[in-house]
């Protein structure tokens, strides 16, 4: 098997040695371990979500080979009780928020994108001295719930309603349009409202998608904001409910038939877990090819 | 943000067209008013537009940062009708509460953990991302690299309820492998509740969460590398090991002083919803970190000021931190953070 030479890669440089066998097996096994860290979990925990409770009871508890599927697990958790009511917040919250963040974002990078302009410096000082200063828990606290935002779901959006971080990555982003094609719409007599929309948006779909993805997941997964600040149960958001249903293991109420054979807990609260990564899961994959160069190197030159 | 804008005056206005004989110097005056106007009519639109961020900035980060004064109270919650005039309201102690908390063995015993995690994890975590970003960048197949990086990379986007959920459903008592060691006859160890290795299992966390997306900035580093100098290298007969040394990790180089530089300044702050959600399987004395201190003080028992002041003290340390570190990094040569071009 070994006595076969090993044909070589043809991208690889000619002056590059070709890796040996030892290598390649440690190459190999890296990138395995790593892989099967992330999926394996994933797979299992999804598995045990569709299992039966004959399925469950063999296994001895989480399922890693399928034997026999059972979705009523999600029957039970879209039917009305908590997680539903949870999941519908955590969608209004993730889908407003993102909507508000990505607008307030894109005007002031665009407002902040030409040096000379009136105040650039002061303004510019004034987003980025946010990196250096940090406000701290308590008085942070302190003001979100004198605004009167207490078991409100504006306190989930608007305390983060602007990512500086993506603001830097948005305003790079503008400043690498060629300032020929803003100058000749200029000279048309578009104004800068026009021009942005116009010319400046359509030019920046890939950094828009990148930093939605981020303050979409940001509102997904945001909890300590819910823990602070949302007594109302009916106002949790998933990861709330999450955290209190299989971390502090609270049953959540769930609105399914009393007395019918209910699924097994187990598949329940893997049914949570999945519903909560899903969207996750499902969204990422396209935005991720944007995750180039030009977007993510781009902010660390700030 | 760069030097070379820092030094070079602001050009006022729009700039005179050559030779129109304009005065070289006009009177400084009207030179000052005149394009001020010309500029605003020029840019209130992008003014208008910097607005609504500027203001969420201000309610939601400066008014909490000047809020810091609630440290040097003996804040009463129960003082006039919200927070905010309870803020106006409350009596000033000078450093009462700062004396409060460096005597509280609670708090040093939290700082000594926060230092703690943050050295294990920079020994322990930060070169993970570099050799993963090194290996990946050695795959010749562009298919496998990129299968390989979306898995790797999709971790970080989930949240540390999520993290935590996935740990305690593979390591905890319940979990899988408890379950398969006790199929096999074996006690299975306390992982999720160990204080004792808590600080390992946090770091595997932290490492599963987010090895992946931290070799982003490391692979575009490599790929900045000019394959001419690992060529001219090979053909000199540096081998693979000399050029690692000699060529990539000098490429490196800037970005690792970055990143470096970055966490120092961030050395007090450790993934603070991970440790929230596991301090009371842990116990205080292993997973309570600043934050938490924090948070359990003044949020969970109401001493606001209290709170507060261990707050503005993690803040005011991590300000000289990062100063200090990026001052460092100019003494090695490097361009650090401030004085980007």
């Amino acid at each position: 098997m070994t006595t076969m030479p090993r044909r070589r890669h043809p991208s690889r440089p000619a002056w590059e040695e070709e890796p040996g066998a030892a290598a390649q097996a440690a190459t190999g096994t890296v990138l395995t371990v790593v892989v099967l860290a992330v999926l394996v979990p994933l797979w299992v925990v999804l598995l045990t979500s569709v299992s039966s409770r004959e399925s469950i009871n063999a296994a001895g508890g989480l399922v890693v080979v399928p034997r026999e599927l059972d979705f009523s697990a999600y029957r039970i958790i879209f039917s009305g009780g908590q997680i539903t009511k949870a999941l519908l917040v955590s969608t209004l919250v993730t889908v407003a928020g993102t909507a508000l963040s990505l607008v307030v974002t894109v005007l002031a990078a665009y407002g902040l994108s030409r040096p000379g302009s009136l105040m650039h410096r002061g303004l510019l000082f004034y987003f980025l001295l946010t990196f250096l200063i940090h406000p701290g828990l308590v008085p942070h606290y302190l003001v979100v719930t004198g605004l009167g935002l207490k078991d409100s779901l504006w306190a989930l959006i608007l305390p983060t309603a602007v990512s500086v971080f993506n603001l830097v990555v948005v305003r790079a982003f503008f400043q690498n349009i060629p300032a020929e094609l803003l100058d000749s719409a200029r000279l048309d007599g578009a104004g800068e409202f026009r021009i942005l929309w116009r010319i400046v948006l359509p030019l920046s779909k890939a950094v828009i998608a990148v930093v939605g993805l981020f303050y979409a997941v940001g509102y997904w997964n945001t909890w300590f904001n819910a823990l602070l600040y949302i007594d109302d149960n009916e106002k949790f958001p998933i990861q709330r409910v999450l955290q209190s249903y299989i971390l502090a293991g609270q049953a959540p109420q769930t609105s399914g038939t009393v007395g019918a054979a209910l699924p097994p807990a187990l598949a329940i609260k893997m049914a949570v877990v999945v519903v909560t990564v899903a969207p996750i899961a499902l969204v990422y994959p396209f935005v991720q090819r944007h995750f180039t160069r030009g977007v993510i190197v781009g902010a660390i030159k700030g | 943000m760069s030097q070379a804008q820092a030094s070079r005056p602001v050009v006022a206005g729009p700039v005179p067209p050559a030779g129109t004989g304009a005065p070289a110097r006009p009177a400084p005056a009207r030179r000052r008013r005149s394009p001020l106007r010309a500029r605003l009519r020029r840019d209130w639109p992008l003014l208008v537009m910097v607005a609504p961020g500027a203001l969420l900035l201000a309610v939601f980060h400066y008014l909490p940062a000047l809020g810091n004064v609630v440290a040097f109270q003996d804040y009463n919650p129960y003082l006039g009708d919200g927070a905010l005039q309870a803020l106006a309201a409350s009596p000033f102690v000078g450093l009462e509460n700062f004396r409060e908390l460096f005597a509280d063995p609670a708090f040093w015993d939290a700082f000594r953990n926060t230092l703690a995690i943050t050295a294990f994890q920079l020994v322990f975590f930060f070169p993970l991302p570099i050799a993963l970003a090194i290996l990946l960048n050695s795959l010749m197949s562009g298919r496998l690299r990129g299968f390989v990086q979306t898995v790797v990379y999709l971790p970080h986007f989930f949240s540390w309820v999520l993290v935590v959920t996935f740990f305690v459903q593979m390591l905890g008592g319940a979990g899988l492998l408890s379950q398969e060691l006790r199929d096999a006859g074996l006690t299975p160890p306390q992982i999720m509740s160990n204080p004792d290795t808590f600080i390992v299992l946090v770091t595997a966390e932290a490492v599963w969460k987010d090895l992946g997306w931290g070799t982003i900035v490391f692979l575009a580093a490599l790929a900045a590398v000019d394959p001419n100098l690992y060529e001219a290298s090979a053909v000199d007969g540096a081998g693979r090991w000399r050029r690692l040394w000699h060529i990539t990790l000098p490429g490196l180089r800037p970005v690792i002083v970055l990143l470096l530089i970055l966490r120092l300044g961030d050395a007090l702050s450790v993934g603070f919803e991970q440790f929230l959600l596991q301090r009371d399987a842990v116990g205080r004395q292993a997973a309570e970190v600043l934050d938490t201190f924090v948070y359990h003080h003044a949020i969970a028992t109401g001493d606001y000021g209290f709170g507060a002041a261990a707050g503005l003290f993690k803040a005011l340390v991590g300000l000289v931190l990062i100063l200090a570190a990026n001052r460092f990094a100019h003494v090695l040569g490097e361009r650090g953070v401030y004085s980007r071009s």
